[in-house]
């Protein structure tokens, strides 16, 4: 702690942080370009100069980089100052001197971090009247556009893409006044996180392509405080919409989830909420075996009839929608009749993960936590692919070895340079064992390229070496001993270390070995961690509502005790095999969808109603923390379509079972007394009912235009705004709007003077950086286990024979965003992989078409050739092309 | 007392001294005209009808900014941004629904294009207020307004169809990043 004196007010700040940092967090205008809370200082840019005094005495003071300044105990600092403030508008203009005359037509413009400072600084009039310095601009792939004219050369952009993100293709080209941001050539960025590029850029030299193509103003968007629904680590976002046309995703600060940065599957793959082909009203298959169009009443009717001619309903559950919509689906059809949606191996492992986080709900890392641990292990987890956000906290967590070096050497953490500078190519441990190489090998200790029975013996090995308690792992072989003892050896010598695995792999073993060790390593440390990921945004909420799986449900229609499937935003084409999903669909009376993407699923159904995608309704969804997380609707949509929970509660009603619940608030606190696991989900956000000052929360800013103009052509009188009846936001820019609310229902970030998102959410912060100010959001479900897990046996199913394994790819294995077109442009090209010898032994060689029968379904892919890869296992593309992918591992006979 | 008196005197004559002048006002020149026959002069910067305006060389100013439309203290203007080939963004949509519109001319003073321009015509009156909504049909006009000479993109850094980088006003050539000279 330290005391010091800004513009003549007494500050008590953390003596560890830099003034500039301090003075954010203490509410102080002070405009800054090169440093970022995450990037911390190199004092480039010269834009945050303060007067810094030496003592009382002084009168004169000196010019010092804020951000480059410690906040030493009795410092006196002046912002309020004539000399620095007359510095940083010379340094603004001189910045400017090159800028093009663009604002108009810059997507950056009412959100540009470079406007508000020109305006903060005081740079209001042109003085510069020479000839400006142009760029050519690249083309970056369907991600990002690439202006380079706008840059102000504050080097954010490669620092985080260089330094933060670990890329490689984005670089600082040509020198002095040339310098250039972009890549070698044309071309897509190669990091999956190059998306925040697009607000670390404090100018539109990187703006959003997905936005830009149907392009709004940040002031007119309608947002709502949305959650990531593409993978289980339920990253906050923000999107915006318009018109009911979702416009792009941004980033939604929480500080112990994603804070500032997103994946690009996360930020570019909502484009599905958008499609043409999407069923936007209810649907029924005529007589021709075409699906047509009906209206609401007479569906009503037709669906009375399915279910009075019923004989045996069976529900399917999913990983991907809320919890209030498969509550609601099991209310339907009946708590007996409802299974939880997921392949029989995902189901397993989504179970085993449950177990496991329960187990050590007292040890659980936070995304955010990851990043201060100093050595890990990962089972079996490709993150890059599987739970893309993790790969970027795991790459920040190999740096707590810099940290260390610069403490010894009294370097503050915030001096990013010399921090780097003083680490080298020191970093804390990673270890990793997977089925084949991975984007994190370049930062792993020696990578192990196992099967997954072996990736789940290595962890229960390495829990063993740690406490001999744990069960012993039979047979070892030395090499394989000697680097389960240095694992072992290192994960003890850390201060914090932490175990990372997960479901991808279909594996309940690795699950529990990951449990064995981080019970055998706490044993010892108190501060070990475990971080668990599972397959999608609600697995982990739907293995703690149902452990069936999907096959009891097909099951059920096989043996003839139901005739009727009533799924819900599933599609089982993607959790069995195609000729038993066929068989089935053939064989009930009705299959009844509720969905809102044009799947397999509704090809086949023969009743289909329009449920909401997360645009499109409120919903909560646990993430693989047991966070529960409330997602707020984006904006009504001009068609009859209403969220997945309110259609199965018609259903009830029409057949005959109406539920008790009358809105959500009702519903969540149904699920509760139902489902006592769930008990907190109420807190996750405030009631329908709750009020600040008597308001509702805007969904938009307050400068939201147009509005008497913008459905004039339709209906020159104005509609009247719709009210929400589910959340206490207000689909308008009216309300109360600022630090005191409820930080779960901060539809997007603005404060006076700050209008670029990441800048502008300093003021919803305890600190920078910080925690939001009234909790970060979300209710965690699992509390500390009363007593301490046993350990697991140490059994593993190992396969003799060829296996097939999942590849995951980060873009395509998910579903739903699979079908934004930004990303099915990054798709990969679908092929079966082996290693050399294996394909020697199949007789085939690379290029050539490959093909293998896998559960029962056939797909001929050409094969390439990954050095990477076990002997006699076979690397299968899951999610995509049609490959149903979350029933492997299996053993395959080529 | 006395004051009394002087106080009604001067009432009196006031009075009597208006009357005179109003009486007077019958021998002047008449400043009411017999409109609709005969038109008033309005100055080129009467805020009456608005339009939007082409650029010298005849495309459209507008770039769909949306300046106009967040300027507008009755939000009776809606542009929704589209972009051309060449990338030059222009209005998909602009409408005005002038049964809103006050006539302020905040919309022109915000228009960093003068694109949009208030115009002396103010004989806008409609039986059905339906048709006060304008598209840009109704909007766009083939001349530059009150602003000869200007060409957002000639200034803009952005290149656009005919014009690319480095060759707007006061731009230098693109920089070779490739080139190791300083
Ligand atoms: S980067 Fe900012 S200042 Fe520059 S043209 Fe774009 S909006 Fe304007
Ligand atoms: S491209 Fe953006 S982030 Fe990079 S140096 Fe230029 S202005 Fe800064
Ligand atoms: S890591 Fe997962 S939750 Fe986070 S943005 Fe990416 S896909 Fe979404
Ligand atoms: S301010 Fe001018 S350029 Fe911008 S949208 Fe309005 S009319 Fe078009
Ligand atoms: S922010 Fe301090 S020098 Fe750039």
């Amino acid at each position: 702690m330290a005391t010091i004196t800004i513009d003549g007010k007494e500050f008590d700040v953390d003596d560890t942080e830099n003034l500039l940092a301090v003075a954010l967090s203490k509410g102080f205008d002070l405009p800054y370009f090169c440093w970022h809370p995450e990037l911390h200082s190199v004092g480039a840019c010269r834009q945050c100069a303060v007067k810094s005094y030496r003592n009382d005495e002084d009168d004169k003071g000196m010019l010092v980089m804020a951000c480059m300044t410690p906040c030493s105990d009795g410092g006196r600092f002046e912002i309020d100052d004539e000399e620095a403030a007359e510095m940083r508008r010379q340094v603004i203009e001189w910045l400017m001197t090159n800028h093009p005359h663009d604002c108009p037509v810059c997507e950056e413009g009412g959100e540009c971090h470079l406007q508000d400072m020109t305006l903060m600084a005081g740079h209001t009039q042109r003085r510069y009247r020479g000839p400006k310095r142009t760029h050519k601009n690249q083309d970056l792939g369907p991600f990002i556009n690439h202006e380079m004219n706008r840059c102000i050369a504050c080097y954010r952009c490669v620092r985080y893409y260089r330094d933060y993100a670990d890329g490689d293709d984005l670089r600082a080209l040509g020198s002095h006044n040339n310098v250039y941001f972009g890549r070698e050539s044309d071309g897509a960025f190669d990091n999956e996180f190059s998306g925040n590029l697009v607000e670390v850029c404090p100018t539109g030299v990187f703006t959003d392509k997905t936005l830009g193509a149907h392009y709004n103003r940040k002031w007119d968007m309608q947002n709502a405080p949305g959650i990531c629904n593409h993978c289980s680590l339920g990253c906050n976002t923000s999107p915006g919409s318009r018109q009911g046309v979702l416009k792009r995703i941004q980033n939604r600060y929480h500080g112990e989830i994603n804070h500032y940065f997103l994946c690009d599957r996360g930020r570019f793959g909502a484009g599905f909420v958008n499609r043409d082909d999407r069923p936007r009203q209810p649907l029924v298959r005529n007589a021709d075996g075409v699906l047509e169009p009906r209206e609401m009443d007479v569906m009503r009717d037709t669906m009375e009839e399915v279910f009075a001619q019923a004989n045996g309903v069976v529900g399917v559950g999913s990983p991907r929608a809320s919890l209030e919509d498969n509550f609601a689906l099991r209310h339907l059809v009946g708590a007996d009749n409802f299974t939880n949606g997921m392949a029989p191996a995902d189901s397993a492992a989504s179970v085993a993960a449950r177990d496991a986080i329960a187990a050590n709900a007292d040890r659980l890392a936070t995304l955010r936590e990851v990043e201060s641990c100093d050595a890990v292990l990962i089972l079996g987890e490709d993150v890059t692919q599987t739970a893309p956000r993790l790969a970027l906290s795991l790459r920040q967590s190999r740096r707590n070895k810099h940290l260390e070096h610069a403490a010894a050497n009294k370097i503050p953490k915030w001096h990013a340079r010399a921090v780097r500078d003083i680490g080298q190519y020191n970093n804390s441990p990673i270890f990793s064992a997977t089925t084949s190489a991975t984007r994190l090998d370049d930062i792993v200790m020696t990578p192990q390229r196992l099967r997954p029975a072996a990736i789940a013996e290595l962890g229960f090995a390495v829990a063993h070496a740690l406490d001999n308690t744990a069960p012993k792992v039979e047979q070892l072989d030395a090499d394989t001993q000697a680097l389960v003892d240095a694992i072992a050896e290192t994960l003890k010598g850390a201060k914090k270390p932490l175990i990372v695995a997960g479901t991808s792999l279909g594996d309940p073993a690795i699950l529990k070995a990951a449990a064995n060790a981080t019970k055998a390593l706490a044993a010892a440390n108190e501060a070990t961690r475990l971080f668990v990921t599972l397959a999608e945004a609600n697995s982990l909420g739907m293995a703690m509502m149902e452990e069936r799986d999907i096959d009891h449900a097909l099951t059920a229609v096989e043996d003839g005790s139901a005739d009727t499937l009533v799924v819900m935003q599933n599609c089982l084409y993607e959790r069995a095999p195609k000729a038993r999903v066929d068989a089935v669909i053939k064989k009930a009376k009705n299959v009844v969808v509720l969905d809102h993407s044009m799947t397999r699923t509704v090809g086949e159904a023969t009743h289909v109603l329009p449920s909401g995608s997360f645009a499109e309704s409120d919903g909560t969804l646990v993430n693989n923390e047991g966070r529960a997380q409330r997602f707020f609707q984006l904006f009504i949509p001009d068609a009859p379509m209403q969220e997945g929970w309110r259609w199965a509660a018609d259903l009830a009603e029409v057949a005959g079972n109406k539920p008790e619940w009358l809105g959500m608030d009702d519903l969540i606190k149904t699920i509760v007394a139902d489902c006592p696991q769930f008990a907190g989900i109420e807190d996750a956000a405030p009631s329908q009912s709750f009020r600040k000052f008597g308001m509702r929360f805007p969904r938009s800013p307050h400068r939201f235009s147009g509005r008497t103009a913008m459905y004039a052509n339709v209906d020159v009188r104005e509609r009247r705004p719709e009210v929400d009846p589910d959340s206490p936001l207000a689909y308008s820019m009216e309300g109360y709007y600022g630090e005191q609310q409820p930080p779960s229902t901060i539809a997007y970030a603005w404060s006076p003077g700050w209008d670029s998102n990441q800048a502008a959410i300093t003021r919803f912060q305890d600190e920078v950086g910080g925690h939001l100010k009234g909790g970060d959001p979300g209710i965690r479900l699992f509390a500390a286990p009363g007593a301490a897990a046993e350990f697991w046996a140490a059994e593993v199913t190992a396969v003799d024979g060829w296996q097939a394994v999942p590849v995951y790819h980060i873009f395509g294995s998910e579903s739903q965003s699979a079908r934004a077109p930004a990303i099915a442009e990054r798709m990969p090209k679908p092929e079966y992989r082996v290693n050399a010898e294996a394909a020697k032994a199949l007789g085939v060689t690379a290029g050539d078409s490959f093909e293998l029968a896998v559960n029962g379904e056939t797909h001929a892919f050409p094969l390439a050739i990954d050095p990477s890869l076990p002997d006699r296992t076979i690397g299968v593309p899951v999610g995509m092309h049609g490959v149903c992918g979350l029933r492997l591992p299996v053993e395959v006979k080529p | 007392m006395k004051n009394a008196a002087q106080n009604a005197f001067s009432a009196t004559s006031s009075v009597l001294r208006t009357i005179g002048m109003t009486f007077m006002h019958s021998f002047r020149k008449r400043d009411t005209i017999l409109y609709p026959e005969e038109k008033p002069y309005l100055p080129p910067r009467y805020r009456g009808r608005i339009v939007l305006t082409r650029d010298p060389d005849g495309a459209e100013r507008c770039v769909a900014c949306n300046l106009c439309s967040v300027a507008c203290p009755v939000d009776c203007i809606s542009v929704v941004k589209t972009e051309d080939e060449t990338g030059r963004w222009y209005p998909e949509t602009f409408r005005i629904n002038f049964s809103r519109c006050i006539y302020c001319g905040y919309c022109e003073d915000a228009c960093p294009t003068y694109a949009i321009q208030l115009t002396p015509d103010f004989e806008m009156g409609e039986f059905d207020r339906q048709n006060m909504v304008y598209e840009k049909s109704d909007l766009l006009i083939s001349g530059v307004g009150k602003r000869p000479g200007y060409n957002f993109y000639r200034v803009a850094g952005m290149s656009v169809g005919g014009k690319d980088k480095g060759q707007a006003e006061n731009e230098a050539e693109p920089v070779d990043i490739k080139t190791l000279l300083p």
